[in-house]
């Protein structure tokens, strides 16, 4: 058992010693692994964030009833005794025709051009509350409001929110898709610093081999080697999320602002985090297992 | 033990190396192999560490056939030898402290009673002064010292060594085939290969005469 131990302790300390025997070499090989894998970690934080905002608005369950132009305020009136009365309606607001096209003006900076208007164009609208958030019920409350006489036309709101979620479901395999492709692209780099190191250790290994030393000893610090590196990319890769996020967190915010909505960056959460670290070292594992098992055979004797 | 049994030993060229090679060498003996360039002095040898295989007979080693050991106990069966190797193949990237490491690190020693070792060996070929240097600098005799210190660490139960007073002078020759009889009069049994005659003379020791491939009578 301590003859295990001190073997893959030597082993450890010779891999890491072997890093900052070339720094230069090392660091470059990091920023490599780090930024291929910043690409896929960054979107897929990206996508985690979008997400939680559009879950935030899916939540709000709001129809918007527009009214027939030419309905009367009779007509919204009973709308609105129906509405009180429906068991999936929460809560509902009217907004006149007049207020809509005030609002119109004040918001959008086309006062000029209302101003040119012979009659008010917008009809008289409700913002419902559904009771349910379940797309199924505001489906089927949304068929049964268009169906009301004096509506001309019912809309889902979160429709939208539904649509992105679709969206992100497409851009999340897309992060997939590009995390196997950066993945062998890590393998490979691995599979070369060894082949390299194997190539400059020659003599050591071939000695080594001689005097009694097994395979797995001498393939051991390679091993380390390349699961170390990639730990250190993945690391970097996170850290480098971590810069990112600090460059665009503050103009984000601002634009979000503009758009009434609070919402800011996240980074990866601790469990991604983790598996962020443990695929790279997975990966840099198999590279250099990869490359031993191709060239270590080849150094005699066998 | 060594005992060797109608070996023969053919290259994959066609080149018939050993040829019916029988002979027993005792635990705790000494002997010399010699014969002309090119005999097959290092191929038997190299037989012995199953570094090359027979093509047919039987290479036994403390008990073990080498010739059917299995690759993963090929490694085992190293740690018992000590071996000299006619290229010496020392390490100049590292201390001569850490090349006679090697064989210990090798073996899994607990590194404090490694060092206790490593000293106690560089002290018995004389170079326990020299442990920081770098081999480089050392004399074509202290890499051979060298050498010697690296093979006996891990205290062998068997010394092979091929020609390794090839390239020195006679005095540090003789030193050399000295501090192999040293260890042989601790009970190590010792193989040398060699084409000295110079020194064949002085030794009181039994000597295999190899002759294209075959034992000479």
């Amino acid at each position: 058992m301590s003859v295990w131990l001190s073997h893959h302790w030597h082993a450890f300390v010779l891999s890491l010693k072997r890093l900052a025997a070339a720094p230069v070499g090392s660091v470059l090989s990091i920023l490599v692994i780090g930024v291929a894998f910043s690409l896929p970690a960054g979107i897929h934080m990206l996508l985690g964030n979008i997400q939680t905002l559009s879950a935030h608005i899916a939540s709000m369950p709001q129809l918007s009833l527009f009214l027939r132009v030419d309905a009367g305020d009779e007509e919204s009136a009973q709308i609105g005794v129906r509405l009180r009365e429906h068991p999936q309606v929460a809560s509902f607001e009217f907004i006149p025709r007049d207020r809509a096209l005030e609002q119109l003006k004040q918001e959008s900076g086309l006062a000029g051009l209302m101003e040119g208007l012979e009659r008010n164009p917008l009809p008289d609208a409700f913002v419902v509350n559904a009771a349910s958030p379940l797309p199924a019920v505001l489906e089927a409350l949304r068929t049964e409001l268009q169906a009301w006489p004096g509506v001309e036309h019912a809309q889902l709101d979160s429709a939208w929110a539904s649509r992105l979620d679709a969206l992100l479901n497409l851009g999340r395999l897309a992060v997939l898709m590009l995390s196997i492709l950066l993945g062998f692209a890590l393998i490979a780099v691995t599979f070369n610093t060894i082949r390299l190191q194997i190539l400059t250790r020659r003599d050591e290994i071939e000695v080594s081999k001689l005097i009694g030393a097994t395979a797995g000893f001498i393939r051991r610090p390679f091993l380390y080697f390349g699961a170390l590196q990639g730990v250190a990319g993945g690391l970097a890769a996170w850290f480098i999320l971590l810069l990112g996020i600090r460059l665009l967190d503050t103009e984000l915010r601002k634009l979000a602002q503009l758009y009434g909505v609070d919402f800011s960056l996240h980074h990866l959460s601790m469990e991604e985090s983790l598996i962020l670290l443990l695929v790279s070292a997975c990966l840099g594992w198999i590279g250099a297992w990869l490359s031993v098992a191709s060239h270590l055979w080849r150094i005699e004797p066998y | 033990m060594i005992s060797f049994s109608q070996v023969c030993k053919r290259y994959p060229n066609g080149f018939t190396a050993l040829q019916d090679i029988g002979f027993t060498v005792e635990a705790g003996e000494m002997a010399l192999v010699t014969g002309h360039s090119g005999a097959g002095k290092s191929t038997l040898l190299r037989l012995i560490a199953a570094i090359e295989r027979p093509t047919s007979g039987s290479v036994i080693v403390n008990g073990q056939n080498v010739g059917a050991l299995k690759s993963g106990a090929i490694p085992y069966l190293r740690r018992n030898l000590g071996l000299v190797f006619q290229d010496q193949k020392i390490l100049f990237d590292r201390s001569v402290f850490d090349n006679v490491m090697l064989p210990l690190q090798v073996g899994g020693f607990d590194s404090r009673a490694a060092s206790g070792r490593v000293r106690a060996a560089l002290d018995k070929v004389g170079l326990r002064d020299r442990e920081k240097a770098r081999p480089i600098t050392l004399s074509g005799g202290e890499q051979q010292r060298l050498c010697i210190a690296r093979a006996i660490v891990h205290r062998p139960s068997i010394l092979i060594a091929d020609e390794p007073t090839s390239n020195l002078d006679i005095g540090y020759a003789k030193d050399i085939m000295a501090m192999f009889r040293a260890f042989h009069q601790v009970g190590v049994t010792v193989l040398i290969a060699t084409h000295d005659t110079e020194l064949l003379s002085e030794m009181a020791v039994r000597i295999l005469t190899l002759d294209h491939g075959r034992l000479a009578a």
